[in-house]
């Protein structure tokens, strides 16, 4: 077996399993959102039809046009991008001290804080995120503990609002920015910082000047695994967002479910996709000038 | 000038008083009480195997560690408490520690444009600068793109440019093959004499240290044990531990069998023979040990006629070097010792292996150190 043979086959294998796991479902989604909805298993018009004259094409982008006709969608899209990117944000504001603080721990204390940052994966997100609801709610353990030491007199309006969805996209998606920001910064060279300390850096410049430009791919990674799925995040809005909390996920799950009109929601998912391309390709630019 | 300073033998620039360090409270001393003195525009070394406390001494003073005893002045300016961004020393480090995000350019003006300098007095000091080093034409690179020798030299104008009171350097080429190693040692040489700046070196390799420096510390478990230009700690070296730490010794231990003058007579049972060594005279019977460097030692074949140094061998083994060899030569008592001779003709090696040789020294060759 020849080297160039070899090469091959191990570089076939993930090329195998994209195909075979996000090209195919994609191409099945692209097709559908093409068709017309129609009564019936499965509720949408065949893309091509055997008639009389052989082989004809059914297509349409009547689904897309409608997803621009109603501001519903537009809404939702737009939300749904001020839901991650907010959430993005603070992720980062919170999962940089925390990546850079076990970094700068002892060495054996690292492996048990990092542990603890995984922790919450042992239980189902889906569980975690009811859980929330138990401690939101009106009658909730915060609200009842706030009321139990005077604090409050009444209860406050926790769940089934934006602050919630926040709460819940933060909560469940940190870890995803911590892990990333922890494997960028260990890599950093604690003598680089002593040489910025030694050229007249205080802490604070050679934070700025060293550590946060060659942090910068652990954020964009971080980002990246936190800002996607929250864009299409459905359960936590559903959740704890309550009915009017407007997210893509959300629509794109009534779409499918509850109107039963693949074809739309097959044109919102394939929508969503295109939008999320234009983050990834920005993110993966500046990755490549960094390492240029 | 204080009283102090008038009072020492060298003008101190920087002065380092009975400064003690220990990583762990109560623990060992890292640094023990090391108290030293360097001149303006000196060229200093201090060396020492791995551990000794030469990297902690260097890291002290550069203001990454603070001393828990001491104190350390540089130009009469006591610098405790004062941070290591604010200290007038610039430190070359180790692994170069090139910020990789910037360029060569970049990372030699990286000190001028923390000092808030604009960029048309950086650039022509930046340029300036990658000239003194031999880099102008790589200046727009970034680290990665650099080979070893040419990431040590912006690492060096890196340091320089700020003109620190004092430049500390750390292993600075231990990174380096030997071939380039040799050059940069005549190259930083060149550059220190040319802009004057005081430079510290920390090294464990003593060719480095004594091929460059004007004088050398020599540190072992967190002391200096001796002080002195290149030839003093080589040829008079102040105890054993110096003389096997600095090049390559043979040692023999034996007791005084009579003086005769400024010599001694020693009487070395491993070798099996009075050794005629200069010394002032002990008494007879005082243990002593002497130290004779394997290119003091003269060989001949065949054999003379036994006398005063001279001794009788079998070479068991010979390394060959090019400029000289090393001979390894089994005594009749079966103890080995180390010889060396340069190979000053082209053909026909002086000497085989297996061939009965004869060994003659001076007197004034031996260094004798009481136990």
């Amino acid at each position: 077996m020849s080297d160039a043979f070899r090469r091959r086959a191990v570089l076939a294998l993930p090329f195998a399993w994209l195909a075979l796991f996000f090209l195919v479902p994609f191409l099945i989604v692209l097709k559908i959102s093409l068709a017309e909805t129609a009564i019936g298993v499965p509720p949408y018009t065949p893309l091509l039809e055997r008639g009389e004259g052989g082989w004809s094409l059914h297509a349409t982008v009547a689904n897309y046009q409608f997803l621009f006709s109603d501001s519903l969608y537009l809404r939702a899209y737009l939300n749904a991008i001020k839901f991650a990117g907010v959430s993005t944000l603070v992720c980062l504001l919170l999962g940089y001290p925390m990546a850079y603080g076990i970094v700068r721990a002892p060495r054996a204390w690292r492996g048990l804080l990092l542990l603890l940052v995984i922790l919450p994966f042992w239980t189902s997100f889906l569980i975690r995120v009811y859980a929330w609801i138990g401690l939101l709610k009106g009658n909730g353990v915060i609200n009842n503990l706030l009321l139990a030491t005077g604090l409050i007199h009444e209860p406050l309006a926790l769940l089934n609002n934006a602050f919630a969805v926040y709460l819940g996209i933060v909560y469940s998606y940190l870890p995803f920015m911590v892990l990333p920001l922890y494997a960028q910064l260990e890599k950093l060279d604690p003598a680089l910082l002593e040489a910025a300390a030694d050229l007249g850096c205080r802490p604070w410049q050679a934070f700025g000047r060293v550590t946060l430009p060659l942090s910068l791919p652990g954020i964009a990674a971080g980002a990246l695994l936190v800002f996607i799925p929250a864009v299409g995040e459905f359960v936590i809005p559903d959740l704890l967002g309550g009915p009017d909390t407007l997210m893509i996920g959300k629509v794109l799950w009534d779409e499918f479910f509850t109107n039963r009109d693949w074809p739309v929601a097959s044109a919102v998912a394939v929508a969503m996709l295109v939008l999320l391309l234009v983050p990834m390709g920005f993110v993966r630019r500046l990755l490549q000038e960094e390492t240029a | 000038m204080s009283p102090r300073a008038a009072a020492s033998a060298i003008q101190p620039y920087l002065r380092l008083e009975h400064v003690v360090k220990r990583y762990a409270s109560g623990g060992p001393a890292a640094v023990d009480d090391v108290s030293l003195d360097i001149a303006r525009g000196e060229f200093f070394a201090l060396l020492g195997p791995s551990g000794c406390g030469k990297t902690t001494l260097l890291r002290l003073v550069a203001g990454f560690e603070r001393p828990d005893e001491g104190r350390i002045l540089l130009d009469d300016a006591d610098m405790a408490g004062v941070p290591a961004y604010a200290r007038p020393v610039n430190m070359m480090f180790q692994s170069y520690a090139l910020f990789p995000h910037m360029t060569v350019a970049q990372n030699v003006g990286f000190g001028l444009k923390q000092d808030g300098l604009g960029r048309r007095e950086i650039a022509p000091r930046v340029a300036a600068m990658l000239d003194l080093v031999k880099l102008g034409r790589l200046a727009a690179r970034k680290p990665h793109q650099l080979s070893g020798g040419e990431r040590q030299r912006v690492a060096l104008a890196r340091a320089l440019i700020k003109e620190p009171k004092l430049l500390l350097l750390d292993e600075p080429l231990a990174a380096l093959d030997r071939k380039l190693r040799e050059e940069t040692r005549f190259e930083l040489v060149r550059i220190q004499r040319r802009i004057g700046i005081t430079f510290l070196l920390v090294t464990h390799d003593q060719e480095e240290a004594m091929s460059m420096a004007s004088r050398i510390a020599v540190m072992s478990q967190g002391k200096i044990v001796q002080l002195g230009t290149p030839p003093e700690i080589y040829e008079t070296p102040a105890n054993r531990f110096v003389a096997d730490f600095i090049g390559t010794v043979n040692f023999f231990t034996g007791h005084v069998a009579g003086t005769d003058g400024p010599l001694l007579h020693v009487f070395c049972p491993d070798a099996g023979a009075v050794f005629t060594v200069e010394h002032e005279p002990l008494a007879a019977g005082a243990d002593v040990a002497i130290a004779l460097r394997p290119e003091k030692i003269a060989l001949e074949a065949p054999p003379a006629e036994p006398g005063r140094n001279r001794l009788v061998g079998r070479i068991a083994a010979i390394a060959y070097r090019g400029d000289a060899s090393s001979y390894e030569i089994e005594l009749a008592t079966g103890r080995t010792l180390r010889a060396t001779l340069p190979n000053t003709r082209r053909r026909a090696p002086p000497f085989a292996v297996g061939q009965s040789i004869g060994l003659a020294f001076e007197p004034g060759a031996c260094v004798v150190f009481r136990p």
